[in-house]
């Protein structure tokens, strides 16, 4: 799709030189700090991407440790392993770790590593604020899970900390609750500031709007969306917080507050944060599935309006997580209606992802792998997605494990899925070796099948009534609740197989690559040698 | 290539944005109440007394009225509804009567928030006299009995033949303005404890 006509001499003796001379290595990067203060002090967008990402990992394993002790509780019906208290701390940091600490982090890593290469630019805008918005990070979630070990514990409120449960009904940990999500908060709207200025203001001469490749284009519109509803979370942990501690009444109904006003606030927020984590999702695949089709994306342009239109249509639809609130009937056809909707510009693009491949000289190769069970089962996430739309029938899934299958539909086979994907596709540019294709292939059956087994049954026991969120059950659910569980431990050693895959890569074992690396794949990222140099684009290149 | 002060720019433009929205967050609040004050749908009712217009029933339609009563977690008093059901006609003005007792040792502070259920109909009960407009204050062991005064609007929609009044009673002590017990008008008998 783009290419750099006129590389300049410069650039292309770095580049022969890095792919024929390795031991030229040294030479060139001879000026970056050797041991940890590299990492604490690096303004590189490299460092940085992969500070992001092996933290987002680091992160998703502790996540998905806490899904193991919920699983295991309900593997039998009965209080067998933890007290409701603690199942409770575990579900509430298993939902807000993975959510802030793995997804949220994992997409700001790959923005780090691929944007500057995808748009020409040696770096992100603003090096320095790079660094902060990734080192508070850490911070935030040691503050989130030291609360854990609190007297009373930590936050047993849910991730969505509705009021009254996090105010009247809350221990003194909710204060560092909010201290560690205003934390995370700002560290994501500083990435997201930087995002937005590094497209704007880096782009190479000739990288137009309508030739950026669409991880860029859907990042964009992601930050954009962060910028507006992060803060508005700030507000809402804000009131929380003074709810609590300091006397206001904000969601309060002695004191002339409301408790609903919470949800409408928190899901305002809510609806985006969950397009905030799949617009990236769709910009990977939409990189990845023209590579192995090799055929350039259906409708590009019918993509960039359709991820634009989505993050315009998830303001006015947050209502649909309120339903059961007692709304007057026309505005709960209203948010039905609008959230309907979004199912249209989300069809147009698996409506492309097929189009693409349609007649394409389609490979398989593992990136391709997770991105067509990205298709596949994203879908399945959408459909039961406009199933909970339908108002009248909400009335009677919400609240159960319908809900919590759809959204592990969307988020676990949709986001995290995409973020395997993108892994597998972009880590031969990064390490400059292939990893190792036997265990990624161990990886992906294991976790295809395992994640269905884990998270399919979860919409049977929902339609039959089981709610989410409890520790017990009735004895009807446990022959499923059984399978879920065995899923659930399946799945969750199947994700050590990618541990052991991404350390051997870093670890630079494998066969060297090509700078291509994968025959069909286009754009800039492509372009410079494998592994991608220190410093890339130093001298822009001219797209054509 | 752009420089470093279009970066600049764009960072301080992107922050008011940011410091916008958190304002806009804070902003939701009255933007809440003001809409569904406006829009009647929250179930919440007026805070202050209806002037009561007593020429317009409309003899052809009864509304039944139900009342509900509840206590908060933790608030200790006796919460009755004397009336627990009634038709009305729109327009009547009917008196209901709410009986409250403190069993406890010390002297409580109670605020009663009502709730009407379907929200719609909230904008359509007009109090012109209700103890939950303000805190009831209540030594330990007494017992008041509170009036409610109010009139069903006659603009309410046809569709609405039925609704429900519910009270809930929060116990606000710790937070209230120091009320002296013996000021209670609805007092019906103390425990004479000196
Ligand atoms: C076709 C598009 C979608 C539709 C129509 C849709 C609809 C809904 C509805 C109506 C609910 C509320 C269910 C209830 O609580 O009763 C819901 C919950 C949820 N959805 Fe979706 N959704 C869609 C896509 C997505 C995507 C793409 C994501 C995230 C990547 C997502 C994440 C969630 C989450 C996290 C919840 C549950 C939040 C909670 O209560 O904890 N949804 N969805
Ligand atoms: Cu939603």
């Amino acid at each position: 799709m783009t290419k750099p006509t006129n590389t300049t001499s410069h650039e292309a003796t770095i580049a022969d030189e890095l792919a024929l001379n390795p031991d030229h290595h040294e030479h060139h990067e001879h000026h970056i700090p050797k041991g940890m203060m590299r990492w604490v002090l690096t303004t590189n967008h490299k460092d940085i991407g992969t500070l992001y990402l092996w933290f987002a990992f680091i992160m998703f394993l502790v996540g998905g440790a806490m899904a193991m002790v919920i699983r295991a509780e309900l593997f039998q019906p009965g209080l067998q392993i933890v007290q409701p208290n603690f199942f409770n701390q575990m579900t509430t940091v298993h939902g807000l770790i993975m959510v802030f600490g793995a997804v949220m982090p994992a997409f700001t890593g790959l923005a780090n590593w691929l944007i500057p290469m995808m748009i020409g630019a040696p770096d992100m805008a603003l090096p320095r604020m790079n660094n902060w918005s990734f080192w508070i990070l850490p911070f935030a979630f040691a503050i989130l899970l030291g609360s854990l070990f609190m007297e009373g514990g930590g936050p047993a409120f849910g991730w969505t900390f509705y009021a009254p449960l996090s105010t009247t009904y809350s221990n003194d940990s909710t204060g560092l609750f909010v201290f560690s999500v205003h934390i995370m908060g700002i560290s994501s709207i500083m990435g997201a500031i930087n995002v937005i200025v590094t497209i704007f203001n880096m782009r190479a001469p000739g990288m137009t709007w309508m030739k950026m490749p669409l991880f860029v284009w859907t990042w964009l519109i992601t930050a954009f969306l962060l910028i507006a509803v992060m803060p508005v979370l700030a507000g809402a942990v804000t009131m929380v917080l003074t709810d609590k501690f300091f006397g206001t009444s904000f969601f309060d109904a002695a004191g002339g507050g409301d408790p609903v006003m919470f949800q409408h606030i928190f899901w305002f927020f809510g609806h985006p944060e969950v397009y905030i984590m799949i617009l990236p999702a769709f910009g990977i695949i939409s990189q990845i599935v023209p590579t192995f089709a090799r055929k350039p994306l259906f409708g590009y342009a019918s993509m960039v309006y359709a991820t634009a239109s989505i993050a315009l249509l998830s303001f006015v639809v947050w209502a649909h997580h309120m339903f059961t609130t007692g709304m007057p009937v026309y505005m709960e056809m209203f948010f039905m209606f609008a959230t309907m909707l979004i199912s249209v510009p989300t069809g147009v693009k698996v409506f492309n992802w097929v189009a693409t491949m349609w007649r394409g000289s389609m490979t398989f190769e593992v990136p391709m792998m997770f991105a067509l069970a990205f298709i596949v089962l994203f879908t399945i996430g959408g459909l039961s997605g406009l199933m909970l739309a339908i108002t009248p029938v909400d009335f009677q899934y919400h609240d159960t494990y319908f809900v919590v299958a759809h959204f592990h539909y969307v988020l676990v086979t949709g986001a995290i899925f995409s973020i395997m994907a993108a892994v597998y596709y972009w880590l031969p540019k990064w390490t400059g070796r292939m990893f190792n294709i036997t265990l990624a292939k161990w990886h992906f059956w294991c976790s295809l099948v395992s994640v269905n087994v884990l998270f399919f049954p979860m919409h049977f026991v929902g339609l039959a009534g089981m709610p989410r969120r409890i520790p017990d059950y009735s004895l009807q659910f446990a022959d499923f609740n059984q399978w879920i569980s065995i899923g659930g431990f399946a799945f969750g050693l199947s994700q050590l197989i990618f541990l052991a895959l991404v350390i051997q890569a870093c670890r630079k074992q494998g066969e060297p690559v090509s700078d291509r690396v994968w025959d069909g794949a286009h754009g800039l990222e492509w372009e410079i040698p494998s592994p991608a140099p220190y410093h890339t684009f130093e001298t822009p290149p001219v797209v054509k | 290539m752009s420089g470093r002060a279009s970066n600049q720019n764009m960072v301080i433009r992107l922050v008011v944005i940011v410091v916008g929205m958190f304002g806009f967050g804070f902003a939701l609040v009255p933007l809440y109440d003001v809409f569904c004050d406006v829009a009647g749908i929250n179930g919440k009712t007026a805070t202050t007394a209806a002037v009561y217009q007593p020429n317009q029933i409309d003899k052809s339609r009864l509304i039944t009225v139900e009342f509900l009563t509840r206590t908060n977690t933790g608030m200790p008093w006796e919460f009755q509804a004397r009336t627990k059901r009634l038709k009305v006609h729109p327009g009547e003005l009917t008196t209901v009567e709410f009986y409250v007792r403190n069993p406890m040792r010390t002297n409580y502070i109670a605020q009663a928030i009502p709730s009407v259920s379907p929200g719609e109909a909230a904008i359509f009960l007009n109090k012109t006299e209700c103890f939950c407009f303000n805190q009831q204050p209540l030594a330990a062991g007494d017992e008041a009995v509170m009036p409610m005064s109010f009139y069903v609007d006659p603009q309410i929609p046809a569709d609405i033949s039925y609704f429900t009044v519910q009270y809930t009673l929060y116990d606000v002590t710790a937070r209230a303005d120091t009320l002296d017990t013996k000021d209670n008008p609805y007092l019906k008998r103390t425990s004479a404890t000196p």
